[in-house]
């Protein structure tokens, strides 16, 4: 009998200017399916400053309200403050913003907003690199990838450093419930956007955001890329809640070069490389699973 | 919106994006064979744009060409291949 | 209600009395006491409000913007490198059209660090969009607060406003101010009750991106409601006399000038002295005026072109520096004047900085300079720094 798994309405629109395959706009349609329309959603610069589009059209049937790139955290606890004032209590406040604008410039606000407590979901949509201002390495750009300010040339410049760990540094901030999410697995993602909007205090979810314009691969790839991040154990699908840790599922199976083989910024990438990535990924995720014992 | 006089008073919308045509955009276009299909409705479920579209449990998909932007993750998903990207002729 | 308090606190007691909904708050020398204070009210019950502790001054403004757009009144304060750092967000609440009002404890911009006051901060600050308010005493920043939020919530203005106290003169100076009761300033100025909001029946995006085809009419439309609010802080100001007594009727005040052969803009807690030192040079037959800038932003124009009409020699004092050949303030009143520019002279004179004391005695000698320049008929130079230790004796 033919179902649909996920929720019907769309509060989405069609003709909004994300790239051809965007992952970014496929973990919007998801979230607000999960969310429903008393959402009221912040966003910094990042893509979706552009994928809504232009005046006067907005991509999104929920408010949104767009400020500046370092302060989405902050915005987020103003609009908290402001709806706990008037006493509406049914309300979901979503910030909502980039890798880069997270980890990096937005970093400080974050900090902040979860500190103060506030009552939020924040997601954070990860394509692993400041690409609205056309691919430029965040800290959330994995190792050894090519961005525009990480080319390689001659002196091996490529990104050398590894992604930051948010997920922790946050847990360690005070968030009550954080999750990873995947386009790849959208039922899950939206149990889990369900789940945070019952918990009261600020929540993060890391939204893996597959990029066919930065990671340099065919759009029609952009779900299957996402899999294979959680196939390979490279993007791990988890819960932590106060602190616990818990393992969605165990899907770990596949060896990272099946991820990385396929993505323009990983093609420059030797057998070294790929042997240190496959490395530091088994023992992350040995790492994480002793860690949901 | 003709002068300034037109324009509400801060930069919030009016409408949506729906009438933006960015089926204009594409250079191949998906095409649903229903002999394979098995309405799994993954090509619905994994749509950026909202244009795969499925009326109601039971139906077979249809394509919003309007909209479309031809990224072919429809027929990447499908599971039996009923789905081929095909190039465009003309626009659309 | 007569009380002794210092300017931070008669702001802490405005945002009480403007029933605030949303405060964000960040401490930095000298506007800490007005936080504090706004912290205390919450805490025992005074003040009903969220009281957001943001972890920086970016924060305050970002946080403030959104709780705005949820239709709640929103109160912060700030001075110097704070509100320099707010710079961004300044021009965010401005254009987004949210009428945040905020008390400004106006400091010196280091380096050097310099904790003491001078407008070098608020000068910074003359392009975003917000309306700027100069306090003379700690009367008016309790006063100017109150009206600020009834023009800035005005349907037709909807712009945030800066209300400015000199720090450390005024914010931490005890001085004679009448409170209104709350009942009183509740007729004054009406809950806040904005159209534009964040309607989940229209859900709508605030702050979208525009193409150049449009952005412009987006900016001259802000530019149309900051030349209204002219009017409507007039407005304002005859309302606010029948309530509660006192003249703020005017973008400027103009102290002696009817019959004055010079006069001296000055904006801030030196206009006062001013006065003081007019009255002594009146008392000595020196035909003189001051003439107080209360509002720099909207700038007006016309209300110097009408003092120009008959006071022929205008000095212009500038508690700020651009790195030009005339302070900020000058160069706007310069400008206004363009027109008579033949008829009347300008000089600027800079001092006050980095909270040096501007002195009674200093600014008579300013009027001396401006008598001579009105009896020899030409100005001596167009900028001149005062009490600067650069050897003279004089300046």
């Amino acid at each position: 009998m033919p179902k649909f798994t996920i929720p019907k309405e769309e509060l989405e629109c069609k003709g909004h200017s994300g790239c051809a395959g965007c992952g970014a706009t496929l973990l919007a349609r998801y979230t607000l399916k999960a969310l429903g329309p008393r959402t009221v959603v912040n966003v910094p610069a990042c893509c979706w400053s552009v994928v809504q589009g232009v005046w006067p059209r907005a991509a999104l049937k929920v408010p949104v309200i767009d400020h500046a790139f370092e302060c989405t955290g902050a915005v987020s606890s103003g609009i908290r403050a402001a709806l706990d004032i008037k006493g509406i209590e049914d309300v979901n406040v979503v910030g909502w913003a980039g890798d880069g604008g997270t980890v990096d410039i937005g970093l400080q606000a974050l900090s902040g907003a979860v500190d103060r407590g506030t009552d939020m979901i924040y997601i954070m949509y990860d394509n692993e690199a400041y690409m609205n201002t056309g691919i430029q390495k965040s800290g959330c750009t994995p190792l050894y990838a090519w961005t525009n300010t990480t080319p390689g040339g001659p002196n091996g410049e490529w990104n050398l450093a590894p992604k930051k760990r948010i997920m922790e540094m946050l847990v360690v901030n005070g968030i009550v419930y954080g999750a990873t999410v995947s386009i790849a697995y959208p039922e899950d993602l939206i149990a889990k956007l369900r789940k945070a909007k019952q918990i009261k205090g600020p929540k993060f979810i890391h939204a893996l955001s597959s990029c066919p314009s930065g990671w340099k691969i065919d759009p029609s790839k952009s779900i299957e890329m996402a899999r294979l991040a959680t196939l390979t154990g490279i993007f791990p699908l988890y819960e932590v809640e106060h602190g616990k840790y818990a393992l969605s599922k165990d899907l770990k199976s596949k060896p990272v070069e099946e991820y990385l083989k396929p993505q323009g910024r990983f093609k420059h990438l030797t057998p070294e490389m790929i042997a240190e990535i496959q490395r530091k990924v088994d023992e992350d995720y040995a790492a994480l699973k002793s860690k949901c014992e | 919106m003709e002068t300034y006089r037109d324009l509400p008073q801060s930069t919030y919308t009016l409408q949506t994006t729906e009438s933006v045509r960015t089926g204009t955009w594409r250079t191949i276009r998906p095409v649903l064979d229903r002999s394979k299909c098995v309405r799994c409705y993954n090509c619905w479920k994994f749509c950026p744009d909202m244009s795969a579209e499925v009326k109601e449990e039971g139906d077979y998909p249809s394509f919003d060409y309007e909209h479309c932007k031809g990224c072919g993750i429809c027929s990447n998903e499908c599971p039996t291949g009923a789905i081929t990207m095909v190039r465009e002729e003309s626009r659309c | 209600m007569l009380d002794l308090m210092t300017a931070n606190a008669a702001a802490a007691k405005a945002a009480m009395l403007s029933r605030v909904e949303v405060i964000a708050a960040y401490p930095i020398t000298p506007q800490t006491s007005i936080s504090e204070k706004l912290a205390e009210m919450v805490a025992n019950g005074e003040l009903k409000a969220k009281y957001i502790k943001v972890e920086s001054e970016h924060s305050a403004m970002a946080a403030l913007i959104g709780a705005s757009y949820m239709g709640a009144r929103t109160f912060t304060a700030t001075s110097s490198q704070g509100l320099a750092l707010m710079h961004e967000m300044l021009y965010w609440a401005a254009g987004a059209r949210r009428p945040v009002v905020m008390p400004v404890v106006s400091r010196a911009l280091g380096p050097p660090w310099n904790i003491w006051t001078d407008h070098m901060d608020v000068m910074g600050e003359r392009d975003t969009g917000w309306m700027q308010f100069f306090c003379e005493n700690n009367q008016e920043t309790l006063d100017l607060i109150l009206l600020a939020y009834r023009v800035a919530e005005d349907k037709d203005i909807m712009l945030p406003a800066m209300v400015i106290e000199d720090g450390f003169i005024l914010s931490h100076t005890f001085e004679k101010v009448d409170v209104p009761a709350i009942e009183e300033v509740d007729f004054y100025l009406h809950a806040f009750n904005p159209d534009v909001k964040v309607n989940f029946r229209k859900p709508r995006r605030y702050g979208s991106l525009v193409m150049p085809d449009w952005a412009m009419e987006f900016r001259y439309n802000n530019g149309l409601a900051m030349d209204r609010a002219k009017k409507k802080i007039v407005e304002a100001g005859v309302a606010f006399k029948k309530a509660f007594g006192r003249d703020y009727c005017s973008l400027l005040e103009a102290y002696r000038c009817d019959d004055a052969e010079v006069a001296l803009v000055i904006a801030g807690s030196a206009a006062g002295t001013a006065k003081v030192a007019a009255d002594r040079m009146r008392e000595r037959g020196r035909k003189v005026g001051v003439i107080k800038l209360r509002v720099f932003r909207p700038f007006p124009s016309e209300e110097f072109r009408q003092i120009a009409s008959t006071v022929r020699t205008i000095g212009v004092f500038d508690r700020s520096y651009t790195y030009a050949e005339s302070g900020t303030i000058c160069g706007e009143v310069r400008n206004s004047l363009f027109s008579l520019a033949k008829d009347v002279h300008v000089k600027g004179y800079i001092g006050g900085l980095g909270g040096r004391d501007i002195t009674e005695a200093d600014l008579e000698r300013i009027f001396d300079d401006l008598l001579a320049i009105s009896h020899h008929g030409k100005v001596d130079r167009d900028m001149q720094w005062i009490a600067l230790r650069d050897g003279s004796l004089r300046w």
